[in-house]
């Protein structure tokens, strides 16, 4: 009788301690997996991933509908941050690019705030019908803003 | 009468390296004469660069305010002596990254006409603590120990904390240095006076004056100037003469026995240390209303005919300074400036002497430790160690690039000191390697810092377009409601009227 009861509640304590330990160390949930795999991405919010944003960039990796080497801003060290994360193959990046900061030629700009409103991170200042400029501490190097220009005067200006 | 004292903290590890020391305190310190030209860079200390406040063409006087920085930390830079400015352009310089800075270049015309002082200077004593700390802000004072942090500043952030103890750091441990051991030979009144002061600005009434045993002239003159003095608050501590006791952290330990702890400065356990040499200068504008336009260094290694220490005008050039001491010998093949142990080679001899420059040294070939060899784990350089980290380690994280355990093993308390370098049987540039891997986890860090920035924004910017679109759906459906509640009649006359008025348009 007391054999059993202590070789119960040894089973017990160790399955505890084994549940607890792995409560831990493992992702608590899928939201908690997402905001994780938010915080490596470089939050560039350019969509060159296909998905409109960082964010749910990491949910469709979560849902497991989007591969992990989808992220060029991040560049390869992104892909091994995720795999080591995700415990996945560590794979070789779509396409690169380099990091760089959209730069307005000021000559040319006639004001229209298109590019205002493209800009995932509001770093572009500007009214209508005055010059419009890039606050370059906070520009991310998108480039959502370079499409939109109707006079092309944006450029991207790699970073040295 | 103080008198040196020996009860010291322990340092950990350390080497005991080849002075070299008295080739260059054989005579006494050398005038440099006015130099032709000038060439200040405007960064010559930790913080943002000053801005010029002169044009091309302007002439300026000496100790004339030449650049001053915006509100941040930084330190103005005067004018050495008078003459002409006649460019502001890049030149080399030595600097940590980069070859050239922006400098300030005046042709001198050797009068060495000197600016009317704008205020006689008072009695320190009668000054506020805060008055006088912006005083020495407008001095240009730096850390001379070679940190070049603005002394004001340095003073400001230590006003925060609690202080207990001054510590003037006259241990100089690196091989061929003698610059701060000439100055206090020859001016230590200006020293203790310099101590005196910084004590006033600080409120704080035990000050140490720490000097290596192998210096015993400076330990003399020192005591001479503390004994006629009479001033019991400052005592003179002589430490054993072990690289790197003059670290800023270590000599905490050496002195106080108190540890600085990691990723801390010392006035987190009561202390500040400034250099002998910041407190001269400290001395010289206070008292003497000279701003910091001349510093003392040593020009030695066996690549220069006659080493010797020379007090030079900021901004002469490297070359002026060798070339009016006596010139290169024909072995001269690598100038470093700083020491052999931290100090950075330069390519031209062009490079101006700046408010850091405590050396000048010219060797005569470059020793060739042998080829890197694979680590053994020896755990040599773990016992040399000052900041008692296991250098083997790191390195093996370095080369893995793995920043996580980089960070757990202390690679940012690293003070670069090279001894692991000179210890290492597999001559393993292990110093140069964890400059490498620092720099590249406070590049991740500016990476993660600025990824933070733009999620913020982002959200920011998300949260604003939702509002956006709610207000707009808000007030179209209290349109809908009021149109509802006027009735149709009310609808149909305003659509006749606008009809009317289309109508009229055409």
């Amino acid at each position: 009788m007391l054999t059993a009861v202590i070789t119960l509640a040894s089973i017990a304590l160790i399955a505890g301690i084994g549940l607890s330990v792995a409560a831990r160390r493992l992702p608590a949930s899928d939201g908690d997996l997402v905001e994780r795999i938010n915080a490596l991405l470089p939050q560039t919010q350019c969509a060159q991933c296909g998905y409109p944003g960082c964010r749910p960039y990491a949910s469709a990796i979560v849902d497991n509908t989007a591969a992990i080497n989808l992220c060029p801003p991040g560049g390869e060290e992104t892909v091994r941050r995720l795999a080591e994360l995700l415990g996945r193959d560590i794979v070789p990046l779509v396409e690169s690019t380099v990091p760089s900061v959209a730069v307005i030629d000021e000559a040319l700009c006639i004001g229209c705030t298109h590019c205002r409103s493209a800009c995932p991170v509001d770093a572009i200042v500007g009214a209508h019908h005055l010059m419009h400029s890039v606050i370059e501490s906070e520009c991310t190097g998108c480039e959502l803003c370079v499409a939109p220009c109707p006079v092309d005067c944006i450029s991207m200006r790699p970073i040295t | 009468m103080s008198a040196p004292t020996y009860d010291l903290g322990t340092l950990h590890g350390g080497l005991r390296l080849p002075g070299n020391k008295e080739q260059s305190t054989r005579n006494p310190i050398f005038e440099m004469p006015i130099p032709a030209q000038l060439v200040l860079p405007i960064t010559q200390h930790v913080g943002d660069p000053a801005q010029p406040l002169v044009g091309i063409g302007e002439r300026v006087l000496k100790g004339q305010l030449i650049a001053r920085p915006d509100e941040t930390l930084g330190a103005p830079i005067h004018a050495s002596s008078s003459g002409t400015v006649v460019a502001i352009e890049p030149w080399p310089a030595s600097r940590r990254f980069g070859d050239t800075a922006p400098c300030i270049v005046i042709d001198c015309d050797g009068k060495d006409e000197a600016i009317v002082p704008a205020d006689k200077p008072a009695d320190f004593t009668t000054l506020a603590p805060d008055d006088l700390m912006h005083r020495i802000l407008d001095g240009g004072i730096v850390g001379l120990g070679g940190a070049v942090f603005p002394t004001a500043q340095k003073l400001m952030q230590a006003r925060t904390c609690k202080i207990d103890h001054l510590l003037l750091n006259g241990v100089e441990c690196e091989p061929y240095i003698s610059c701060d051991d000439m100055l206090m030979r020859e001016n230590a009144a200006d020293v203790v006076s310099g101590a005196q002061i910084l004590m006033h600005a600080l409120q704080v009434n035990v000050c140490f004056i720490a000097v290596e045993s192998d210096k015993p002239n400076a330990l003399r003159a020192l005591g001479e100037v503390l004994g006629a003095a009479k001033d019991s608050r400052i005592v003179l501590k002589q430490v054993p003469t072990i690289y790197p006791s003059g670290g800023e952290d270590q000599l905490v330990q050496l002195v106080t026995n108190r540890e600085v702890p990691s990723g801390g400065l010392p006035t987190d356990v009561g202390c500040l240390v400034q250099n002998v040499g910041t407190a001269a200068a400290i001395h010289d504008w206070i008292i003497g209303n000279t701003p910091l336009i001349s510093r003392v260094t040593t020009v030695t290694g066996d690549g220069v005919a006659k080493p010797v220490n020379v007090r030079a005008r900021i901004g002469t050039t490297i070359g002026d300074i060798i070339e009016t001491t006596g010139g290169y010998t024909d072995r001269a093949e690598m100038l470093i400036i700083g020491g052999p142990m931290t100090g950075k080679s330069v390519s031209t001899d062009r490079v101006p002497l700046v408010k850091a420059t405590n050396c000048i040294l010219v060797l005569s070939h470059t020793p060739s430790p042998g080829p890197e060899m694979p680590c053994i784990r020896c755990g040599d350089c773990a016992a040399v160690c000052p900041v008692q980290l296991l250098p083997q380690q790191l390195f093996w994280y370095a080369c893995a690039d793995d920043e996580v355990k980089l960070r757990e093993f202390g690679l940012m308390d690293c003070i670069e000191c090279g001894c692991c370098d000179l210890v290492c049987p597999s001559h393993i540039p292990l110093t140069a390697d964890f400059r490498v891997a620092k720099s590249r986890i406070r590049e991740l860090a500016d990476e993660k810092a600025r990824a933070a920035r733009a999620r913020l924004r982002f959200e920011a910017r998300s949260q604003r377009l939702e509002r956006e679109k709610d207000e707009r759906e808000a007030e179209l459906a209290m349109q809908k409601e009021s149109a509802k509640a006027a009735g149709p009649s009310a609808i149909a006359e305003i659509l006749k009227r606008k009809q009317k008025k289309s109508e009229d348009e055409k």
